[in-house]
Formats: structure tokens, sequence, C-alpha cells
């Protein structure tokens, strides 16, 4: 295992990316982004919460035999999934509103228990927190992606409500893309969740397909 | 010796469990004060709403009365006072949408007249059902002032089905639902009408004052 942060990062961020490449976290990445704002709030508190427990899981990685170290990933995810639960409660309470329903569910989502298991528990706490750190980025770049695509298909705005998230400065975030009432509601509805996630899946593939293309060309007259 | 790690493997685990068991104890303590704090203002945010400010001098969200609906349900009233006098009751009230119940908070004088109507939670269709949000239109706002009576209750209806309340292009089933809820939270405004007439404040402390502040003026 390297501990190239820039690896991490490309990985994290685009080539391994959780929802794109791995395919991992689809629930809250359909349920959650019928707005870019819902993704992006989703993705930042699954990324918390991954960064969180990769470095305790990380820090504890000699502690725990073995055996029941699915248990404690488990323990160690549910602790971290609550206490973001309480404190979005207490000091973020306009957005626990909207995602408050989802927020428990991070608990299930197979990426962060995903990457505990592959990096944080075979790896030092630094490597752990940027794998869990650029992992969680990556999705929320996602959800965000995702998100924007079904807002603006659908309702025909972008980033609405993103003060109640970020805060009043942020107001300049919300934009109107379209004209009112002509978006295609149902990319709003959960159908338009599965048509944004494949045609954001096969525009990946495209990229990554044709700068695999571009590098075998360059590297082509090398070789010959 | 296979039952000796069986029992560190449990001690393991134990240990952790307290660790984090702990670290959830201590997010509590910190946050507990908070989350009451915001449950109370989205409470008093709902009921801000439906009653002005203007008349009454009570705090809403702790002065409350229990009542009993028709279908056997609790229905919690808050109830607004000025000066010792009902000035005004809260309550929800509900009926089934297109998907999910649709929740209304209704605010009514003591003559029986609406004093304001929010819709509190809806799962109906975003574009086409959700006008009925104060934040997507003001089709809500036209309940204010109303009251069994006025329009006579045969009229408490859409204007398909012969009322006088008009639906919106694509949407029937959503203003039905809100309208069948305002005129049953009416009817059970005017049924338990006098147990809420008769409701003494409870901050005394409160409307004390106000009385004070009131013979005092009129010296």
């Amino acid at each position: 295992m390297t501990t190239d942060y820039r690896t991490i990062a490309r990985e994290g961020l685009w080539s391994n990316n959780g929802v794109l490449s791995m395919m991992l976290g689809l629930c809250p990445a359909m349920a959650m982004t019928n707005s870019a704002t819902n993704g992006l709030g989703m993705g930042l508190a699954t990324a918390f919460v991954m960064t969180s427990s990769s470095v305790i899981a990380s820090l504890f990685r000699n502690s725990f035999s073995q055996e029941v170290r699915i248990p404690v990933f488990v323990l160690i995810m549910g602790t971290m999934v609550t206490v973001v639960d309480m404190c979005m409660n207490a000091w973020l309470h306009e957005l626990y509103k909207v995602l408050g329903l989802f927020i428990p569910l991070i608990v299930v989502n197979c990426l962060p228990f995903a990457r505990i298991e592959m990096v944080a528990s075979k790896n030092p706490v630094l490597p752990s927190l940027a794998d869990g750190f650029f992992m969680g980025v990556g999705f929320t770049f996602a959800l965000t992606l995702i998100g924007a695509v079904r807002e603006i298909s659908g309702s025909g705005t972008l980033f609405s409500d993103a003060s109640l998230l970020l805060g009043s400065t942020f107001k300049f975030m919300e934009m109107r893309i379209l004209p009112e009432d002509s978006g295609i509601l149902m990319m709003i509805l959960p159908p338009g969740a599965f048509l944004a996630t494949g045609l954001l899946l096969v525009a990946k593939r495209m990229i990554d397909e044709r700068s695999a293309k571009a590098a075998q060309a360059s590297a082509a007259p090398s070789v010959a | 010796m296979s039952s000796q790690r069986t029992l560190i493997h449990g001690l393991i685990l134990g240990a952790f469990c307290l660790g984090f068991g702990m670290l959830l104890v201590m997010t509590n303590a910190f946050t507990v004060d908070d989350i009451a704090q915001r449950a109370l203002e989205d409470r008093q945010n709902s009921l801000k709403q439906v009653i002005p400010d203007s008349i009454h001098d009570n705090n809403l969200a702790t002065d409350t009365l229990t009542l009993k609906s028709d279908q056997g349900n609790e229905v919690v009233a808050y109830v607004a006072t000025r000066e010792g006098k009902v000035t005004g009751v809260a309550f929800e009230t509900s009926s089934p949408g297109y998907s999910g119940a649709i929740k209304v908070m209704l605010g009514v004088d003591p003559e029986g007249k609406i004093l304001g109507a929010r819709v509190l939670s809806h799962k109906e269709t975003p574009g086409l059902g959700d006008k009925i949000e104060v934040k997507k239109g003001d089709w809500i706002l036209r309940f204010t002032g109303l009251s069994i009576g006025n329009p006579p209750l045969d009229k408490w209806k859409v204007k398909k089905d012969g009322g006088q309340f008009d639906q919106f292009a694509g949407a029937t089933i959503t203003p039905r639902a809100v309208v069948k809820a305002i005129r049953e939270g009416l009817q059970f405004f005017d049924a338990n009408k006098a147990r809420m007439m008769e409701f003494k404040s409870s901050n005394t402390a409160v409307s004390g004052a106000g009385k004070a502040a009131a013979t005092g003026e009129t010296k």
C-alpha cells in the first residue's frame, strides 16, 4: 500500500470514485439528490463520518482482533453517525429538517465501511485520514453533481436554499437557470435519480475512455 | 484455550462499546439543551404563522390543552390568551392527500373565524400539489377570515365538487384534502369550543403583569 497522497486524492476524487466508479452508497446518492444543495449536505455529512471513522479505526487498528473487527467497525461508524445526527439537530437545524431522516442511513452506506475494511484498518493514521477525506469529498462531488443535473432539468434552479446549508453569505449561489415551471418534473422524482445517475456513469466512462486513448496515442510513437 | 480466546474477544468488544458509549453520552450532554430549544422554536414558528402576536400575551407553546377528536385521537390545542381572556386557539388538523397525510396548523378566533392556516408537512407531488405551501403560492392564505357559515357548510369544497374553493391545474386531490382538513378542524373547534374558552393561562406571572400594565394605563 502506497502512502502517495496524490494517488489517494486522485483515486478518491475521480479514478476510484465511490459512486461513479465503485458504485457504492447508491441509496443516499439517489434518494437525497433532488437538489444540488441536498446532495452537497448529504455528501458533507458522509465525508465527515468517513474521515472521522477512518481515523478512529486506524488509531485502534492494533487493539482489536481480526474476529471482532466487523462489530467494532459498525460500532465506530454508528457512534460517529449518531454524533453527527445530534450535532446537526442542535446547530444546523434547518438542514437537519431536510436531511434528518437520511443521516442515520449513513451507517448502512457501504462506502465508509469498505474504506475502513480496505484501508483504515491496515494503514497508519495519516494515510487513512487522507483516504477517508478524499473518498468523502469524491462522494460529495458525485452527489452534488447528480443533484445539480436533476435540479437544473427538474426545477430549473441550481443550489436553491443553499443559504440554509452554508449561511446567508452563500445566497449568491442560488441561481435560476431555466424559467419557472419549465423543468421536467420527473427528474426530481425518484425515476430522475436513476436517469441522472446512469447518464453520469456513461459520461464518466466516456471521459475515461477518451483519456485512455489519448494516453495510448501519446505512448504509441515511443513504442514504434 | 479457545474459550479463553472467546473471552478476550468479548472483552475487547465490551471495551469498545464502553468507550464509544461514553462518547455518545458526552455528545448528548452537549447538545440536549440546544435540541430542545430548536424543537420549541419550531413549534413557536408554526404557531406564530396562524396566531398573530398582537392578540396574545402568553406563551403559546406552553399553554396547551389536550382534547379528544371525533376519531378518538388526541389533539393538542395551543391557547392564546390576552389579559386572561381567550383570544384564539391553534391546533393541528390533517386529512389524507395524494400521498400520505397533509398536516395543517389552524388558528381560530373565539367566534370561529380562521386567523390563519398553514400546511405543516405533506408528501404531495413537487411542482403540482406543493402549491399549498405558503412558500410556493398564496392559495392557503384565502382561508383567513372564513368560518363555517361563511361560506355555508355545503360550499366548503373545491369547485369541482360544487364548492367555492379553487383547485389548481393538474391537482384536485391535494386542495380537496386541505379544504377537508380545514373544514373538519372548524367543526372540531365548534364541538370543543366550551372547553377551549374556559381555559386559564398557566403563565400567571405574564398575564398578571399584563393586567397590572392595563390598570396602570387607566389611572
